[in-house]
């Protein structure tokens, strides 16, 4: 996915003398080939995050569309001032493009962790906040980018992720999509998911299906601005909503469905059960699939969790309200 | 070094910085921020009044702008990096016709252009700053972004010595090097009080110059309220061709022209203005 995203800079870069890339200190031979076809549009600075958010926004006010790179953490947390002031008060259109979303720099501990990443940048005004699932959902991302006009936020895993987006299904900043063909109306249950929480989400629907459970999974791969309508239909024609994130349960995408399901729905709100990782930092190290099993965002954590969340619809309210 | 002798190793006598009698057009700039500031109820008058002369200077002498195009293409490009001062840009602004003087009656007004910091709703005004160390690296990139143009453009950023102790600026600093940003001039508004105090008691920058110097930058400084010296630095530093990123060290003020205020943190900010504020600010707009 990071690769894909890369390379679709410069592919960009082709299309649009406007692109510019800037990296903060990569890895060597990062985007060679655009550096040598486009060198007064490749930059690779120091490390000095709070100092290359202010350079893009300056090309920016100037006509460039930049896309900025290096890891998650740094260009979220280390320069939140540039991004709010430089880049959203100012609405430019610059691209964060952040390396290592969530757990996927597990080994290397908490300082490389985006683990609040989507909360912080969807609480700023202006900003576009997404999180695609795969390499090919991120060539339709990166080509929808080059035309949208605010500041934008691109969540990256760890690469070599499993292809489970479609062509077929249209893309659209924005936009939730419709994971599984069978079930796009009236559900038992409604999984909302975001990034690769949506392959784990996507396998977990399928052994629901096989128990007779009609399962709805709607991907957010733009968690702002959020679908709201097509998630407050779906939610008003389900029995439970459970969304799944590789995030922080306070502000990413769970509490961002609330928020709409709160102020939309009324007394058609439906039960839902957020899936997430914990208010704290983590204290394990390994890979980024063992941190995720061990906060329930693996496949099997995912069905277990709809299972007892339908149990617990079905012994407060009786199974009238899952089966309409 | 003490303070004292650390001021004794510049070119300009800061004495004269201190003595500089004050021109009409001057006063009359004045008048206009004190305006605003009657008006508004509140606002950073000494951070203003240190910068009057240099933006006057470079509004009057030095920026290629077109008031009634304010995004003109190829305009110079001016970033009040210490949004603290707005008031002396809006002063400037008004002047040249980027917007009505009587714009300034509405400053920080529910309904007005003119906020207690400057944004870019107001025409003529390239960034919104307020939070500090952001202009520098912004500079960079629109010196940047005129060198992949290829327009002759100058971006000048000015900046208060307080403000440059955010670390922002010298990462800033050693990428205008890096690049050799020849368009890019740094202006500092070395009034030496930063809002809890004295600079050489909060956080001293010194040796400014050489700091600047080693970071790459060809450094001049003037008498920041003597309109010819910094018409002779403005024109080494800004018009005058270079091979790299240049810095004016400005000599100011804080509160120059309100004798009350002037050297005076108190004067800094005021968030509501007393019967003796208003007192001295009337006095001074008599001048």
């Amino acid at each position: 996915m990071r690769k894909r995203s890369l390379d679709m800079v410069y592919e960009l870069a082709k299309r649009d003398p406007r692109v510019v890339f800037i990296g903060s200190d990569l890895s060597p031979g990062v985007l060679p080939e655009m550096k040598k076809a486009f060198p007064d549009r490749y930059y690779m600075e120091g490390i000095s995050e709070g100092n290359i958010i202010g350079v893009a926004a300056g090309m920016a006010m100037e006509g460039y569309i930049p896309y900025v790179n290096t890891i998650a953490t740094f260009i979220t947390r280390r320069c939140y001032e540039q991004v709010a002031v430089d880049l959203c008060l100012h609405d430019l259109p610059v691209r964060l493009i952040g390396n290592g979303g969530g757990y996927v720099y597990a080994p290397l501990g908490p300082t490389h962790e985006a683990i609040e990443d989507l909360a912080i940048m969807r609480a700023l005004p202006n900003m576009t906040v997404t999180a695609v699932c795969d390499a090919d959902e991120m060539t339709r991302l990166m080509n929808a980018s080059l035309e949208w006009p605010h500041p934008l936020y691109i969540r990256l895993a760890k690469g070599g992720d499993p292809i489970i987006s479609k062509q077929s299904r249209d893309f659209a900043i924005g936009k939730a999509i419709d994971m599984i063909d069978e079930c796009t109306g009236a559900s038992d249950v409604l999984l909302v998911t975001t990034g690769i929480a949506t392959t784990q989400a996507l396998d977990a629907a399928k052994q629901l299906a096989q128990t007779g459970l009609r399962c709805r999974l709607l991907h957010v791969h733009t968690v702002k601005p959020l679908d709201i309508d097509v998630i407050c239909d779906a939610a008003a024609r389900t029995g439970v909503v459970v969304t799944a994130e590789e995030h922080s349960l306070v502000g990413g995408l769970g509490s961002a469905v609330l928020e709409a399901l709160a102020d939309e729905l009324n007394r058609q709100m439906p039960m839902v059960r957020r899936l997430g990782i914990p208010d704290r930092f983590a204290d394990r190290y390994g890979s980024q699939a063992a941190l995720m099993k061990s906060f329930g965002l693996d496949a099997a954590s995912m069905v277990a969790a709809v299972t007892r969340a339908i149990g617990d619809l079905r012994s407060s309210v009786g199974p009238s309200r899952a089966a309409e | 070094m003490t303070p004292a002798a650390l001021q004794a190793a510049y070119k300009t006598d800061l004495a004269a910085v201190q003595s500089q009698v004050l021109d009409d057009r001057g006063y009359y700039l004045r008048g206009l921020a004190l305006r605003a500031i009657e008006k508004g109820g509140r606002g950073h008058i000494g951070s203003a009044l240190s910068l009057i002369e240099i933006i006057r200077v470079l509004y009057d002498d030095v920026l290629r702008v077109r008031p009634r195009e304010p995004k003109w293409p190829d305009r110079d490009r001016f970033i009040l990096s210490k949004g603290q001062g707005c008031l002396a840009i809006y002063v400037l602004l008004a002047d040249k016709g980027f917007f009505p003087v009587e714009e300034l009656d509405r400053f920080c007004h529910f309904d007005g252009l003119l906020g207690g910091h400057p944004e870019i709703i107001a025409p003529g005004v390239e960034a919104s700053t307020g939070a500090l160390g952001h202009g520098l690296p912004i500079g960079v990139g629109l010196a940047l972004a005129a060198r992949m143009r290829k327009r002759d453009s100058r971006i000048v950023v000015l900046m208060g010595d307080g403000e440059i102790n955010e670390g922002s600026v010298w990462e800033a600093a050693a990428c205008a090097d890096k690049h050799r940003l020849s368009n890019l001039t740094a202006v500092i508004d070395y009034n030496k009080i930063q809002s809890a105090g004295s600079v050489f008691e909060i956080q001293s920058m010194e040796p400014l110059a050489q700091k600047w110097s080693s970071f790459g930058f060809g450094v001049f400084e003037c008498n920041g309220h003597n309109v010819e010296d910094l018409r002779r630095a403005f024109d080494q530093a800004i018009v005058q061709p270079s091979d790299g990123p240049r810095v004016v060290i400005c000599h100011t003020v804080k509160g120059k022209g309100i004798p009350e205020a002037e050297n005076n943190p108190s004067w800094h900010h005021k968030s509501e203005l007393s019967a003796d504020v208003l007192s001295a600010i009337r006095s001074a707009k008599r001048n």
